[in-house]
């Protein structure tokens, strides 16, 4: 057990120092350089320009050699510095994505858990109704198959525009001030029906399919076929069916919910919500180093993290596992 | 069967309609929170756990604090911020918030472009009282909005900021002596160089920041700090900003009601973040948002069709012209070396075409000369008569094979005169559609009078990286040509020198030209008189049109749109209308985009 914690804990580690550096040198091939790009926005007279340019460049410690850039990005990142962004300029990175790290559980968080319980669900018994399964099965797969993207424009142009039901922007009324009342939580709710319904039904069609398709497989698998010729009960065979179809289900939450914050990118543009995707989008476009890699470092920890909480929860419910343990 | 599964999914969807249908809007109601101490907790929740700001309150007596603000009260606005709101320092020009300089820190003086007036502002007057003393009256009773009265101290110390690393007008003090305070309410500078123009441009766009509270900070924190809350002498105060919003609130104590009897319109600001086109065309279309200073394609088309949607003008070009789109052309590259070749470009490319198909008669074809609309009377008619060019393939051609530019090998494409293949790139940022189709335009109209050009969109990274380091062929820019108190700007963008590895803003072709370099400082040195300053100008444009160092190609508009269901008296080219700029851009509110606030009227 602990020799197998080890040695997973050791590959993670390994993976986040290779994703790391990747992540720090990706931008840094990008033609170009933060400083001027952040000065091209400014449209400054050149001799305004030129002053301010040596200034940032030195500021940003860009004149260093690569190697010692990168030194130093690992021993700021030991001291939890993330850097300063240069497209939200003199904002830390930390304090950035802290301040829309919220914005992306509230609206990502109640998406994804809810359409894996509902998605489960109806797949389960879609696989065993057939006229359940003659709807849901062509409505997921439209569901799943269209763009978080296409999918949002239809919601607020159906329901925004045209209706005029739901509001098309913003995370609350722009006329509001954020306190504490009914007034703006309900308003706060009616601004994210929208973008949580877009993503919503794009997963919930996702799930569903598979956790249909997964329990026909099982219902035909040979432990299945073996149970019904010993004459057990249905429900007996569906519930070991449910459980075995349930694994890799686990493993698909695990993954979405690691790449929480970089999941609703296309929706928060469509909606003007500003969340991580926005931001990382933006720091993209705007080559901000340091944004991109402060993103870029909450997703991978993200991802290493679920990925290994998946291990310690296999062991919990995949026997093999604890078998494989200790045949080792 | 196929017919139930049908109505199977017709049912669940009408039972979804139905579902969403009952959530209907929640009623606004205007709730009051009288606050009395003067740390007031505002608390707000982002995403289900409640986050405790502590917001410091002004020191004004106990006010209300509305949590909604009243639709007749706001205006809502969009159009000059590109992300978040990060940024209250006025000395960082890039990055502070839409309305700092101008709402909020004010200049000594507005400039007034449409009438080429600088207004007082909180400079009573200013004169020059040497040949190289320039002294500034303050107007008396203009208090910062912590109460402190603001004197000649705060400008003597704004000025003297300058001197720090990092801050962006600092190049004045390559010919700026010093500045001192007279007496509490006059200012002296003295000047180791008179520069006329740059001093006029410098007038209206540096934003006083007070002494007493900035005077404590390191140097650090001035040039690099958030300056949150700022303070300042302006018509607003912040109010409140987050993610996807700047929100400002009226200043009850500005000094201009006294001294000017001017009271702006709107109690409240609200400046939204600029989303995607259909949201912004979305919000403005539905009456959420007032004035929208983004760039909307088709707008044309809802001005005229009715939809509540106004423009300064009510016909083409529907908008104010802000900046000059120029071709660049790398002079240190074959052809472009070659100011034959350049001129044949010129005479090359079809703008009419641009402005109607890829803008819809948004933006307007240029004078040959570039110069816009608003320095009309600095263009030489007899130059542009004489070397002036319009849209004329047969000429373009003819230019080329005088030149010695033919088609050698047949491809249906000019070879140089040496004999050496010509394959060219003309490049815009990628996503900048507007540009992306001129440029396609531009090299249709290079490759029907033979010269092989291809448009390419690197990304702006690579497209910034390309023009500044002179690695490019040919390139659309504007980022210099802005409308200022002076053409001084224009040229001195056009004719950036020297020309070194990294041309950070200006001249990106390298075009080298000691003469007309010259030319460029002799007409900083010429006092702000159009008459003296018309012969400079004159001697330029020959030069410039003589060798076609960029073509400019058309004017962009100072996109603003408006509609009035909820505030009226905008400013428009209509009779009547006020003449100011409808304009919420950095730089724009102190030409005169203020004084635009003060006429606009609710609708009752």
């Amino acid at each position: 057990m602990r020799r197998y914690l080890g040695r997973k804990l050791l590959i993670y580690l390994l993976t986040f120092f290779v994703a790391v550096t990747i992540d720090w040198l990706i931008p840094r091939f990008m033609p170009g350089n933060p400083v001027d790009t952040m000065l091209a926005r400014m449209a400054l007279r050149a001799d305004s320009a030129e002053v301010l340019r040596s200034y940032y460049i030195r500021a940003f410690k860009l004149d260093l050699p690569l190697w010692q850039q990168y030194l130093n990005f690992w021993a700021a990142l030991f001291r939890g510095d993330l850097g300063i962004s240069t497209w939200l300029f003199p904002q830390p990175v930390f304090q950035i994505i802290k301040r829309a790290v919220p914005y992306d559980l509230f609206l990502l968080l109640p998406a994804i858990i809810l359409s894996w319980i509902a998605g489960n669900r109806v797949g389960a018994i879609a696989a065993r109704v057939r006229w359940l399964d003659n709807t849901i099965l062509p409505l997921g797969y439209i569901l799943t198959a269209s763009p978080y993207m296409w999918l949002a424009i239809v919601l607020a142009w159906a329901l925004g525009n045209v209706a005029g039901i739901f509001p098309i922007a913003g995370a609350y009324g722009f006329g509001l001030r954020p306190h504490l009342s009914w007034l703006f939580i309900k308003d706060l709710l009616w601004h994210w029906f929208l973008p949580f319904s877009s993503l919503f039904l794009v997963m919930f069609g996702g799930w569903a399919i598979g956790m249909r398709n997964m329990i026909i497989y099982e219902l035909e698998s040979e432990y299945s076929r073996y149970l019904e010729s010993l004459g057990t009960p249905q429900r007996l065979i569906r519930k070991y069916a449910f459980r075995n179809a349930m694994l890799p289900q686990i493993t698909g939450l695990a993954l979405q919910l690691g790449g929480i914050v970089a999941g609703a990118l296309a929706t928060e543009i469509v909606f003007a919500y500003p969340g991580i995707g926005y931001m990382i989008l933006n720091a993209v476009q705007n080559q901000d180093y340091f944004l991109i890699q402060g993103c870029f470092l909450f997703i991978i920890t993200g991802v290493l993290l679920a990925n290994f909480i998946i291990d310690l929860v296999y062991i919990v419910v995949d026997p093999r596992t604890r078998l494989g343990m200790t045949g080792e | 069967m196929r017919g139930s599964k049908f109505l199977t999914v017709v049912g669940l969807l009408t039972i979804a309609a139905l579902v969403l249908a009952a959530c209907q809007p929640a009623t606004v109601e205007v709730t009051r929170i009288v606050t009395e101490e003067k740390e007031v907790e505002v608390t707000r929740i982002v995403a289900g756990t409640p986050v405790v700001e502590v917001v410091t309150a002004t020191p004004a007596p106990a006010e209300e604090a509305e949590v909604t603000y009243p639709r007749n009260e706001t205006l809502y606005t969009s159009g000059k911020q590109w992300g978040p709101p990060t940024s209250w320092n006025p000395l960082q020009p890039g990055s502070y918030a839409m309305g700092v300089i101008g709402l909020c820190n004010e200049t000594l003086f507005l400039y007034d472009p449409l009438k080429n007036e600088y207004i007082p502002w909180l400079a009573e007057s200013g004169d020059w009282v040497g040949d190289n003393v320039y002294e500034v009256k303050l107007r008396q009773g203009v208090q910062w909005s912590d109460g402190e009265p603001f004197t000649s101290a705060d400008v003597v110390y704004t000025f003297e900021l300058g001197k720090l690393d990092g801050v962006y007008y600092k190049p004045l003090w390559d010919w700026l002596d010093k500045v001192e305070a007279v007496d509490e309410y006059t200012v002296q500078f003295t000047f180791k160089e008179v520069r006329y123009q740059e001093w006029g441009n410098t007038l209206y766009s540096v934003a006083m920041v007070p002494k007493h509270l900035w005077e404590g900070r390191s140097e650090e924190d001035i040039v690099n700090g958030d300056n949150l809350p700022p303070v300042g002498t302006g018509a607003y105060l912040y109010e409140t900003h987050s993610e996807d919003r700047m929100v400002w609130k009226r200043n009850e104590g500005w000094w201009a009601k006294d001294a000017l009897g001017l009271s702006v319109g709107p109690k409240y600001i609200v400046d939204i973040v600029n989303p995607s086109n259909n949201v912004a065309l979305g919000l403005f279309l539905k009456g959420e948002m007032d004035l929208s200073n983004n760039f909307l394609p088709g707008i044309a088309t809802l001005v005229e069709g009715g939809y509540g949607v106004q423009t300064w003008y009510d016909d083409p070009p529907y908008m104010l012209s802000a900046n000059t789109a120029f071709l660049f052309m790398n002079t240190t590259k074959k052809p472009m070396d070659d100011p034959a070749f350049r001129k044949a470009m010129a005479y090359a490319v079809d703008v009419d075409e641009i402005v109607t198909k890829v803008y819809g008669n948004i933006v307007q074809k240029c004078n040959p000369t570039g110069l816009l609309p608003v320095w009309e009377q600095y263009v030489d008619q007899d130059v542009v008569d004489e070397l002036g060019f319009t849209y004329d393939p047969d000429k373009a051609r003819s230019i080329l094979a005088e030149a010695g530019y033919q088609d050698v090998d047949g491809d249906g494409f000019v070879e140089a005169p040496d004999g050496s293949k010509i394959e060219l790139k003309i490049i815009v940022p990628f996503g900048w559609t507007d540009w992306m189709e001129s440029i396609k335009v531009v090299a249709n109209g290079a490759q029907a009078v033979g010269i092989n050009l291809q448009p390419d969109f690197p990304d702006f990274g690579g497209y910034w990286d390309q023009l500044t380091g002179g690695t490019f062929d040919m390139a659309i820019n504007n980022f210099g040509s802005n409308m200022s108190d002076t053409p001084w700007t224009f040229y001195f963008w056009l004719f950036r020198n020297p020309i070194t590895d990294v041309m950070s803003n200006g001249n990106f072709g390298r075009y080298d030209n000691p003469e007309v370099f010259d030319l460029v400082v002799e007409l900083d040195k010429t006092p702000i008189d159009p008459e003296a300053m018309k012969p400079v100008i004159a001697e330029i444009q020959r030069i410039q049109l003589t060798d076609m160092p960029a073509v400019p190609l058309w004017y962009n508009g100072l996109w603003a749109q408006w509609n009035s269901t909820y505030w009226t008296n905008w400013p428009s080219a209509q009779e009547g209308a006020p003449k100011y700029l409808p304009c919420t851009w950095n730089g724009y509110w102190n030409m005169t985009a203020i004084l635009m606030l003060t006429e606009l009227e609710p609708v009752q």
